[in-house]
């Protein structure tokens, strides 16, 4: 999502590295393209101005010391700031109180809630904040048609326990009956979704603070698109006035706004970001951890969600046997190929990993949109209308072979020979690696290829 | 709907002004009344416009460009007071904007066949909802396509706008091809002699290529069908969000040829100024797309034919 401005800083930044010191003169330049920059990413005005004074006093005041040179050394003052304003450190739920702990969500219409609290459900069902909860949900919708039956349709999909309501009760009674139901059916957290409404409709606001009041929630979760502009802080402001919040989700985040929303928000009303909406399906929730995303506007790669992801949805025991398997020096066969993809689509694809590696900020744009998550798509096809013998024996793969994998898969011959040639390049890495040492090796290069410059941990 | 119906009728005028009050105030807070009085135009003055217009979404590109269309002017003396820089500002950005007024027609094609297209949660549903009430009273008829196969009960959330209307709404199950959802429902609105065709489509990021794919799937579907088909593609734009809404229209362009917009949720405290950048983008391109409407309110009534010069005016309103 910071895409965009991520290359603007990386620029602006790379203008003033190899400069002999942090001057008036080449700060201010690099400032102006930093301002530029956060208005273009719709980050709230007042934000950036405050933003941008308090990075200009860092700069100006700070020796460069010997270990650094000017543009590492500002580079690590944009970064501090950066999640100086976004908040220090990633602040998780409160679910610490009697069950059920009750979560309402409040927000503008369309800005995601439904789909948050279907994605929150899910998180805590599968125990990715602590234990596996068991949680109920409720929608007091009772105006956008059929926003009853979606949060239903959600709630079945994610296994969450599904309140009913009709649009003819009242929010408050609907939240009030649904505290008794959650009790009765002993869940340990009861998320209620409310209907969008605008922070200047005196009557809807009224509405969600009797109902906050009556249910005392735990935690009030303002859900804010991340495409905003600079209204997000105007609304924001208004929904921290009229309510307790205690936290924002930033949904959406997934697409390609440059997302100074998020910037804004928190700095705006102090309340922490908790989440990001990173897709369309009920598992596209991420923590939001502000010095990772600082890193991701600085283009230096966000690995550590990366490599929390893979752990969630790498089936650990395929790839176990399948290291065991490169371990005693067997071959990686077209099975094994097969698999690894199957891994990577359960991991979003390319392109939702693509933004998290370190560097990838560096290529250029077309280069990355080339990366395309259909093509591994393709391959699986094409391996899955090849016989089992196929697969442990590609070299079997004749021309008459060929053809009959490409008709089969809906592909051409080149196709079929480009994925071959994959094969054959993975099979050399895979040698390699299961050679003494050799996975050390790796892993030492890809070491280097971080960047030193305020990667803290 | 009851809460909002209940509502007084202030009237469109004064509803687009209540509508567009912050960005108003935005306006007249920041530079305050200076736009107001005849007073002398100091460079405090224009660096407040300039930062009015920054927070009413218009964008740094085509701020700079206003912004400096205005301080040349000055410079020749050719504005000399801030009543003059008012009237002058007022002008450019009514010129700005009115490559984008068209007045929204249904042509002579049977059935004619509209495409709602956006990002997830603009209020294509809802505006198609609007619309439909609207041909409705026009004394056509008219048939919804639930092309939204994705969401979770999008296909019911318009069955009951169906319903409101008492016009057929052409369904199948959730996660079928939307591309078949719609083939079927022009197919029926053939059999049936129906005249308008409202589409929806599930909402999408614009950089997810694989489901601009999809929906590029169902431009060709309907395109293979009548060769002039569909004959509106309208891009729904949200008034709350930024620049990133000059990368939606662009994107939405290119895949399915946008024919016009319509802008909503303008009765909130957003500013919709990106739609200036808009136009200055679609120029660029040598395009012209008009905005047909825009979403004042939840009322079917709120949906409005848009006029850029009541926009200008209202955004730029005294107390």
């Amino acid at each position: 999502m910071f895409d965009n401005l991520t290359d603007r800083l990386t620029q602006t930044l790379r203008g003033i590295s190899g400069k002999a010191r942090l001057s008036e003169e080449n700060v201010s330049a690099a400032l102006r393209d930093v301002r530029m920059a956060l208005l273009e990413a719709d980050v709230a005005l007042p934000v950036v101005k405050d933003f941008i004074s308090q990075v200009r006093s860092k700069a100006l005041g700070t020796v460069v010391s010997s270990a650094l040179n000017p543009g590492e050394a500002f580079v690590k003052i944009v970064h501090t700031e950066l999640v100086k304003v976004m908040g220090e450190a990633n602040d998780a739920l409160d679910l610490n109180t009697t069950p059920p702990a009750i979560i309402l969500m409040a927000g503008l219409q369309g800005a995601g809630k439904t789909t948050t609290v279907a994605k929150l459900a899910r998180f805590l069902i599968e125990g990715r904040l602590g234990a596996k909860k068991k949680v109920a949900v409720v929608s007091a919708d009772v105006y956008r048609p059929a926003a009853i039956d979606q949060l239903q349709t959600l709630a079945a999909e994610v296994g969450a326990h599904f309140i009913h309501s009709t649009p003819d009760e009242k929010p408050l009674d609907i939240g009030k009956r649904a505290v008794v139901e959650a009790k009765k059916v002993l869940a340990d957290v009861l998320l209620v979704d409310t209907a969008g409404r605008l922070a200047i409709d005196a009557a809807m606001m009224a509405e969600i603070r009797d109902l906050q009041a009556s249910l005392s929630p735990i935690e009030t979760l303002f859900v804010v698109d991340a495409m905003t502009g600079q209204d997000a802080a105007n609304t924001a402001k208004a929904f921290n006035d009229a309510l307790v919040l205690t936290g924002v989700v930033l949904a959406k985040a997934d697409g390609d706004a440059r997302g100074g929303a998020a910037l804004s928000v928190r700095a705006i009303t102090g309340k922490p970001i908790k989440f990001l909406g990173m897709g369309e399906k009920t598992d596209a929730l991420e923590p939001f951890h502000p010095d990772r995303l600082a890193s991701r506007i600085l283009g230096m790669g966000d690995m550590l969600s990366l490599i929390e992801e893979a752990q969630r949805k790498v089936d650990k025991r395929s790839a176990q046997k399948l290291a065991r398997k490169i371990q005693h020096g067997q071959k990686f066969d077209l099975e094994d190929f097969r698999e690894q993809l199957k891994q990577m689509s359960n991991m979003g694809g390319m392109t939702n990993m693509m933004d998290k590696i370190p560097g990838m900020s560096a290529l250029p744009a077309n280069a990355q949109s080339k990366i395309d998550d259909g093509m591994f798509k393709k391959m699986a096809v094409i391996i899955d209308s090849m016989t089992a013998h196929e697969r442990h024996f590609p070299d079997l793969i004749s021309g008459s072979r060929k053809q009959r994998i490409a008709k089969g898969s809906g592909t051409h011959i080149p196709d079929v020979n480009r994925l071959l040639k994959q094969h054959k390049q993975m099979q050399k890495m895979m040698k390699k690696m299961s050679k003494k040492g050799g996975m050390q090796k790796m892993l030492r290069t890809l070491q280097a290829a971080r960047p030193a410059a305020g990667v803290r941990r | 709907m009851s809460e909002a119906e209940v509502k007084n009728d202030k009237g469109f005028w004064r509803r687009l002004k209540a509508g567009l009050g912050k960005t108003r105030s935005q306006l007249a807070t920041g530079v305050g009344n200076l736009l107001l009085g005849e007073r002398e135009i100091s460079e405090d003055v224009l660096d407040d416009l300039e930062t009015s217009l920054l927070l009413t979404d218009v964008g740094v590109s085509t701020t700079k460009e206003v912004m400096d269309a205005l301080r040349l002017r000055v410079s020749r003396k050719e504005l000399n007071n801030t009543a003059a820089l008012h009237g002058a500002l007022a002008k450019l950005l009514k010129e700005l904007l009115a490559p984008l007024v068209r007045p929204f027609e249904i042509r002579k094609d049977r059935p004619f066949i509209i495409f709602f297209v956006g990002v997830n949660g603009v209020g294509k549903t809802t505006t198609i909802g609007k619309l439909a009430r609207r041909l409705t009273a026009e004394g056509l008829s008219v048939l919804l396509a639930a092309g939204d196969t994705f969401r979770a009960a999008a296909v019911e959330q318009l069955k009951v706008w169906g319903e409101r209307n008492e016009i057929p709404v052409i369904a199948q199950a959730s996660g079928a091809d939307s591309a078949s959802v719609v083939f079927d429902a022009i197919k029926a609105a053939q059999a049936r002699k129906v005249d308008v065709v409202l589409a929806d489509t599930a909402g999408r990021l614009q950089d997810k290529t694989n489901l601009m794919e999809e929906l590029k799937k169902i431009h060709r579907v309907v395109n293979r069908f009548d060769a002039n088909a569909p004959h509106e593609v309208i891009l729904v734009l949200d008034a709350g969000i930024g620049q990133n809404a000059i990368s939606q229209a662009k994107a939405f362009i290119e895949a399915v040829d946008v024919s016009g917009f319509v802008l909503t949720k303008l009765d909130g405290s957003a500013k919709a100024g990106v739609i200036f950048a808009i136009a200055a983008e679609l120029k660029k391109m040598g395009l012209t797309k008009p905005v047909y409407f825009i979403g004042v309110g939840e009322r079917v009534e709120d949906l409005r034919p848009f006029d850029a010069g009541d926009f200008v005016d209202a955004l730029l309103a005294n107390e």
